[in-house]
């Protein structure tokens, strides 16, 4: 019988600084035995159990695309025990990495829609996979247009700042990266809140038009009604969750909201599905 | 269906032959309470007894259980790489575990080993274990087993049911599992099945009647989840709640548990623990957020699991075999046949404006 708890070792092959706090690194994994990433295979919005041995595991969206092969990347905010220590970390460690877990963005469904990215702060890791999938040669032409709208609090805050450069620059992306506020003269992006500017750059909702959100409560929170006003229908309103885990299986008991595991059955969600669950999250 | 008399006289040797085959738990009396142990040699099992305090689960899932080990010494090859330890999972009987007992096992299963995932420990320890079923004659008051899809002389779950008859013991078997641990401890003392089977039919319905508290479910399935949520009742049914956690531990049906690490010099483990959604920490993002950071909203997510949310997972009945311990445990005496009472009759108020 397989163990489900049994992490793939790896190595870290690289550590970026992503953020000018420097809060929030990335981790750039590779599989120490031949065949492990073969059998990690992953969509965009999965996650993954990232093991310490002698401190636990954490739960980490999976930053990199199904398109990038080589290697796994995380971008990990240091937050507690574990995060703490893999900040402390250097490139050669090893550690465990164990998934890939929960399901995806629902990509059979996106295939041949407008898909509109809808971002905040930390939370833009499985964006940023689904932006680099959806930009691969192989893949771009079965959707339609492709808007992101991601927000930091100030331009250093920003992450994967090269890429956001290089999409800037491409004519099958439509780019609206935003900051709550700086005193940067030579910023050239939007400023402003994230709902803000979904309101004003966000294409109208239809049939054909999807919006996939993933960021903090409060920009959530202040989005939805943006996204009602512009007829985005609650199926076609796709959300990524957080909770604490431990198993990330179905398993241990403590992700639940009814009777779904964020970490199972989740963690994304259409807001119509949310609609009908308790409000514990 | 086969049904052998077990003389108590041959009992102690039946037993003790077959721990030449198995490793054998059963209830022994410790201070004042009973408690699932593995027999020691010439240790016998106390079947003279209500049940345990403690549910019979951390035979098969410890309440705490190594997973895998590692080391932290980097002159080692595979250091920092986690390891799958030795357990042994060899032959293990329980001898007069209670039906409701026994039947819990078959509801958690469905957590632990579902259509995409398995749990190698729970399971390997499920599969190999062999389950010694004591019917139970002499009920609680705080005994519902009957309206929970359960009772005093239920086999689901069971690999044999052994019924008390004075001077012997009938066992009647239901798998091959129990046939085996039969002929392992000897006892083939054939009998007159049809009137033992009369006798024990009789013996099932003096015991189904001296139950006499039970919980209606019927309504359950077809109540919204989200009004059930919103409920009124639950700030009251949790007033008095301290959020000990004992209703959790004690219970036959609850699995929940954590995963830490644990490190001695260059050498550690990685364990689970059971762990309860009693606690403020199970739920606590490491933003500082929960989702569950108030005493009611953890009681109404304990009772919804067991009541609600369960069910409609599995499309099954509730995750509850009705042994009360929860209720003689509870020391603000919370009785979940008075919270399944109010789930199961509850209508959403509609008022008019």
């Amino acid at each position: 019988m397989q163990n489900p708890y049994l992490p793939y070792p790896v190595r870290i092959d690289e550590i970026t600084t992503e953020t000018e706090d420097k809060n929030l690194k990335t981790f750039r994994l590779v599989f120490i035995n031949p065949g492990d990433e073969e059998k990690f295979s992953y969509k965009s919005g999965q996650f993954a159990e990232l093991s310490l041995a002698g401190k636990g595991e954490i739960p980490i969206g999976i930053a990199s695309s199904p398109t990038e092969k080589g290697y796994v990347t995380f971008t990990v905010n240091k937050v507690g025990l574990v995060t703490s220590c893999l900040h402390s970390m250097k490139a050669g460690d090893i550690m465990g990495l164990r998934g890939p877990l929960g399901n995806s963005y629902p990509w059979d469904i996106l295939e041949g829609k407008n898909i509109v990215i809808i971002g905040g702060g930390f939370a833009f890791t499985t964006l940023r996979s689904s932006i680099v999938y959806m930009l691969d040669p192989a893949h771009r032409s079965k959707f339609k247009d492709i808007h992101v709208i991601y927000g930091a609090r100030s331009p250093g805050m920003l992450l994967y700042r090269d890429e956001l450069s290089a999409w800037e620059a491409r004519d099958d992306i439509n780019m609206h990266i935003t900051v709550d506020g700086t005193e940067d003269p030579n910023w050239k992006y939007n400023v402003g809140f994230v709902p803000t500017i979904t309101e004003q750059k966000a294409p109208p909702g239809n049939a054909d038009t999807y919006a996939i959100i993933c960021g903090p409560p409060i920009m959530i929170k202040f989005t939805q009604p943006v996204l009602d006003k512009l007829g985005y229908c609650h199926d076609n309103i796709i959300m990524s969750l957080e909770m604490r885990m431990k198993c990330g299986i179905g398993i241990c008991g403590r992700c639940n909201i009814g009777k779904e595991f964020v970490c199972k059955d989740g963690p994304v969600f259409t807001l119509a599905r949310l609609n009908e669950m308790p409000k514990e999250y | 269906m086969k049904v052998i008399k077990i003389n108590k006289e041959n009992w102690a040797g039946g037993l003790e032959k077959s721990k030449g085959s198995y490793r054998l738990f059963g209830p022994v009396k410790n201070n004042e309470l009973h408690e699932f142990k593995q027999l020691d040699k010439e240790e016998l099992p106390d079947c003279d007894y209500f049940n345990t305090r403690l549910s019979p689960k951390s035979i098969i899932y410890p309440q705490s259980e190594t997973m895998f080990e590692f080391s932290l010494d980097e002159n080692r090859e595979d250091h920092h790489i986690l390891k799958e330890i030795d357990t042994d999972y060899s032959p293990r009987a329980i001898i007069g575990i209670r039906p409701c007992d026994a039947a819990a096992f078959l509801l958690v299963k469905r957590n632990f080993s579902t259509p995409e995932y398995k749990d190698s420990y729970w399971l390997n320890a499920y599969e190999t274990t062999t389950f010694i079923g004591l019917a139970c004659g002499n009920p609680h008051d705080t005994c519902f087993c009957t309206t929970t899809g359960c009772g005093p002389f239920n086999e689901e779950g069971l690999d044999l049911l052994l019924v008390d008859a004075g001077d012997c013991y009938f066992a009647k078997t239901i798998t091959s599992k129990g046939e085996n641990f039969l002929r392992a401890a000897g006892w083939d003392a054939g009998t007159d099945v049809e009137t033992v089977c009369e006798q024990i039919k009789t013996m099932k319905q003096e015991a189904e009647a001296k139950i006499t508290s039970f919980v209606a479910t019927d309504k359950l399935k077809d109540k919204k989840t989200t009004d059930l949520f919103d409920a009124p009742f639950w700030e009251e049914t949790a007033f008095a709640c301290i959020n000990c956690g004992a209703c959790t531990y004690a219970c036959p049906t609850c699995w929940c548990f954590d995963i830490q690490d644990e490190v001695s010099g260059y050498s550690g483990i990685r364990i689970r623990n059971w762990d309860s959604c009693m606690y403020p920490l199970f739920t606590l993002h490491g933003s500082g957020h929960n989702p569950r950071s108030t005493n009611m909203q953890r009681v109404r997510q304990r009772f919804m699991h067991k009541l609600k949310y369960y069910p409609d997972r599995y499309g099954e009945g509730i995750l509850c075999v009705g042994c009360g311990r929860c209720i003689r445990l509870c020391s603000v005496n919370i009785d979940i046949r008075r919270v399944c009472d109010l789930m199961n009759s509850y209508e959403v108020q509609v008022t008019s404006d």
